[in-house]
């Protein structure tokens, strides 16, 4: 019971402060940053789902998250469709192009995957730098238009856009603490722990597999719409693979295997290099030691560590608890 | 239950599995043993459809089951269990378990969406059949320790545990008292026992003579990938061609 | 015919390259099991410290390169010692984060030393040889010259001494090799030296004719991984002859097909080869 509260209470918390940001912000561009760190958010849960839930690095990630930003951008600006008409066709191709991907990707094992969508996604970088009829190419797609008011709420000031990006968060948090706690979740889980071990207990490793990948490419095609539709410009770089490796810390800071933790290390690592300006540019000297520190260190992440910590002390006092 | 026949599995020129037919008979402790490298994990293996044979078939209850996968003979009622078991470590033991019954549950992504009374349902049975399972292996008292904090001996007993949570008719136990002390051993046995008490069929593989020789029911024995005896552990002890072929190549312990 | 021997010509300087690169990766994952991502980032300093011996102490080409390749082999052992060796029980995606990790500093390092441009690396050989027809640049044979030269160098290393056959025993069966009493330890430090050495000596020979810049590894470490998946993983014939057919698919795809997505080639190449043997061409069999 105390459990269950904690886990409601940090989750309430987490919502009102994230309500709350814009009066402590101060300034639109903290509004901007914060934003943008949602965005990136939602798409290192999906990355989150299939890599650290069912155990598959998935390192063509910012590939499919650009293939959602530009099918909003071309959809929008070379066909005249309206933002929220072309938003949702993110999700939907990339489900599709996802589970073509995974078709091919998912028979593959370990390294071979990460290798195979190491490729997969620089073939996308590139058919987007490439394909100038379709992508324009290097220049890039310029004046997306913001998302059309729904009734009387308008959205192109850096305050509607934070609690639309937000609402959108909100959403996606949602979603997937559903699913990662339910039995697909836990089906995922068991993929993880073994590929073996999860068919023996009569789990079909290709259709959960698949559906897994599925919905990680979601995630990263809808963050790639609202993406596209809060910067209002994309090019081919937001395909490339510093995103992905980007997210992959994030999510790796904060603990695989949690919801609560890829979150916090999305939302929290940009405003680190933030406030650490003349790291900008040199963000990795820093964070890839860390995350080699963190991977043979403290494996399970900073959330994720403190949630097993937490674990063990409710076990030693024999009561049960709750994950995340 | 089981019926195996001429069941040859090649890798290269090399058949690992040559032409072996039995059967692993219902209500019974079927042992498979034999001096290393005799095949008995590719055997093993071959059973439990986690690779397919050369040739040969495998049929359950009057079903055919060579060419179908894993999951799909567990979902039939074939449960398996591994050597090395591996979980959720920063999960509790009874949170590991829940995932067993998962086969028998229909589920999906809507339902998980929508929050449907079906998944609810079909959550709360899973965690039954978990308790349930825990509890025949006698692991009650650790259902919330975390997996990563449990011995070797209590580990063997939760993968007994998963394997019971898919709601088996038969049972494949992979060294099943692997790496575990002549106590552990014992206790072990009698949890075999248990299952074929409750109307389970159990087959496994083992190295350890003495826990075999008062176990099982019936006894396969294979050498260089050929089947060369079979029967009740009086008749294998008296078998010449058995004992022919333990000595001289390494001892299995007693 | 003299556009078929140009194609040939550059086929077989791509294949010596790709190859060089190909074969230190292959060792390395033949011994530890660990597709090693910051291998891209080795051959990147290793075109980086040769620029920099050059440019900034004066040295010449060869002697740069051999500085470059002892740096670079440093540097592998070191990562080595502290990334690879505690990692080497660790399963799942962590190996290969951290590879991704060293890749990442690696990189990020080399841009704030001598940030993000393209530089151009100085060669002694900028002759062109006429050989009937076909305008060879002697950069181009001296790329074909050292890498199949290295390559077999490597080979009888490898085949003829002991060193080198702890290594080939390490790699077929660690377990066997360690109760032989092969010490596990120093051989893989020796074969991580020996891809960085590999790799330093592909980039500064490449160098030249292409630029030198923080990521120019990307691309040629993603089809080194091309070519040892299609060659076999730890195979070093696999290796040499994956990259010969990765160069030749490529210096014709570029000039019969298109220039533009001639990088595509090999990864096509891998998702078309992946999806009919998801095991790989020449997996070994299981048990």
């Amino acid at each position: 019971m105390q459990a269950f509260i904690d886990s409601k209470l940090a989750w309430g918390l987490l919502l009102a402060a994230s309500l709350a940001f814009p009066w402590v912000a101060g300034n639109d561009y903290h509004l901007t940053v914060m934003s943008t760190a949602y965005i990136f958010a939602i798409a290192t849960l999906g990355l989150n789902l299939i890599t650290g839930y069912t155990g598959q690095l998935n390192l063509a990630h910012a590939g499919f998250m650009a293939v959602g930003a530009y099918t909003v951008g071309i959809l929008t600006v070379d066909h005249g469709w309206s933002f929220w008409a072309a938003f949702p066709m993110a999700g939907v191709v990339n489900v599709v192009l996802g589970y073509g991907v995974g078709l091919l990707s998912l028979r593959l094992k370990g390294h071979f995957f990460a290798i195979f969508t190491l490729c997969v996604g620089y073939i996308m970088f590139l058919i987007i730098e490439k394909w100038e009829g379709l992508t324009h190419g290097t220049v890039g797609i310029m004046g997306i238009p913001a998302p059309e008011p729904i009734g009387a709420i308008s959205f192109e000031s850096p305050l509607a856009l934070y609690y639309l990006t937000l609402g959108f968060l909100v959403l996606a948090v949602w979603a997937m603490r559903r699913i990662v706690k339910s039995l697909l979740g836990r089906t995922f889980i068991a993929i993880r722990n073994s590929d073996e071990l999860a068919e023996a207990l009569g789990i079909n490793l290709m259709r959960n597999k698949t559906l897994a990948f599925m919905l990680s490419v979601f995630y990263a095609g809808m963050a790639g719409g609202l993406y596209a539709g809060f910067v209002r410009f994309i090019g081919p770089d937001l395909a490339g693979t510093h995103h992905t490796f980007d997210m992959m810390i994030f999510m790796i800071v904060g603990g695989l295997g949690t919801v609560l933790g890829p979150l916090l290390g999305a939302i929290g690592m940009p405003w680190l290099t933030q406030s650490l300006q003349f790291l900008q540019e040199y963000r990795f000297i820093v964070f890839g030691p860390i995350l080699v520190a963190l991977v043979i260190f403290l494996p399970h992440g900073i959330v994720g560590s403190f949630l097993a910590w937490r674990a063990r002390r409710a076990a030693k006092e024999g009561r049960p608890h709750a994950q995340d | 239950m089981l019926k195996i026949e001429h069941l040859t599995k090649r890798f290269g020129g090399l058949a690992a599995v040559n032409d072996v037919s039995t059967v692993i008979e219902a209500g019974k402790i079927n042992a498979i043993i034999g001096p290393n490298g005799a095949g008995k994990t590719t055997f093993f293996n071959l059973i439990s459809s986690m690779h397919k044979p050369t040739s040969g078939t495998i049929t359950f209850n009057g079903r055919d089951v060579t060419s179908l996968r894993p999951d799909q003979v567990a979902q039939l009622g074939v449960a398996r269990t591994f050597q090395a078991t591996s979980l959720f470590d920063k999960a509790s033991v009874l949170d590991n378990l829940i995932v067993g019954h998962r086969l028998r549950t229909r589920s999906g992504l809507w339902d998980v969406l929508r929050g449907s009374s079906r998944l609810r349902e079909e959550e709360r049975v899973c965690r039954e059949k978990a308790r349930d399972a825990l509890d025949f292996v006698g692991l009650s008292h650790i259902a919330h320790r975390l997996a990563g904090d449990i011995t070797q001996e209590e580990r063997k007993r939760v993968a007994f545990a998963l394997a019971l949570a898919t709601d088996p008719q038969l049972l494949l136990l992979d060294e099943p008292a692997g790496g575990v002390n002549p106590e552990e051993t014992e206790g072990l046995a009698q949890l075999i026992r248990k299952f074929v008490r409750h109307g389970m069929t159990v087959a496994l593989i083992e190295h350890k003579m003495g826990m075999i020789m008062s176990l099982a029911d019936k006894i396969l024995v294979l050498s260089y990938g050929e089947k060369i005896a079979e029967g009740t552990p009086d008749e294998i002890r008296r078998n010449p061609a058995v004992i022919d072929a333990y000595l001289g190549s390494e001892h299995a312990e007693v | 015919m003299d556009v078929l021997l140009q194609q040939v010509l550059n086929g077989l300087t791509l294949g010596g390259i790709y190859g060089l690169v190909a074969l230190g990766l292959t060792l390395v994952y033949g011994i530890l099991h660990v597709p090693n991502f910051a291998h891209g980032a080795f051959y990147m300093v290793g075109a980086f410290v040769a620029f920099h011996a050059m440019n900034a102490w004066g040295l010449g080409y060869w002697l740069a390169m051999l500085v470059a390749a002892g740096v670079v082999a440093a540097m592998a052992v070191v990562s080595e010692r502290l990334v690879f060796t505690p990692l080497r029980n660790a399963s799942g995606i962590h190996p290969m984060v951290a590879a991704i990790g060293v890749l990442l500093f690696l990189e990020a390092a080399a841009q704030a030393l001598w940030g993000a441009d393209f530089q151009r690396m100085q060669t002694p050989y900028t002759s062109i040889i006429d050989l009937g027809g076909v305008t060879a640049p002697a950069q181009r044979l001296l790329i074909i010259a050292a890498a199949f030269a290295l390559m077999v160098a490597l080979h009888l290393f490898l085949t003829r001494t002991v060193v080198g056959s702890t290594i080939i025993a390490m790699a077929q069966n660690r377990d066997g090799a360690s109760i032989v009493g092969i010490d596990a330890q120093r051989v893989a430090m020796l074969t991580f030296a020996i891809s960085g050495v590999l790799a330093a000596v592909a980039a500064t020979l490449y160098a030249p004719i292409n630029l030198v810049y923080p990521a120019m590894g990307h691309l040629v470490i993603t089809k080194a991984f091309v070519i040892i998946i299609l060659g076999g993983m730890g195979s070093i014939p696999g290796a040499i002859v994956g990259g010969l057919i990765i160069g030749f698919a490529e210096s014709f795809g570029a000039y019969y097909i298109s220039t533009d997505y001639k990088d595509i080639i090999a990864f096509v190449l891998l998702v078309v080869i992946l999806s009919m043997r998801p095991e790989g061409l020449f997996a070994k069999r299981g048990r």
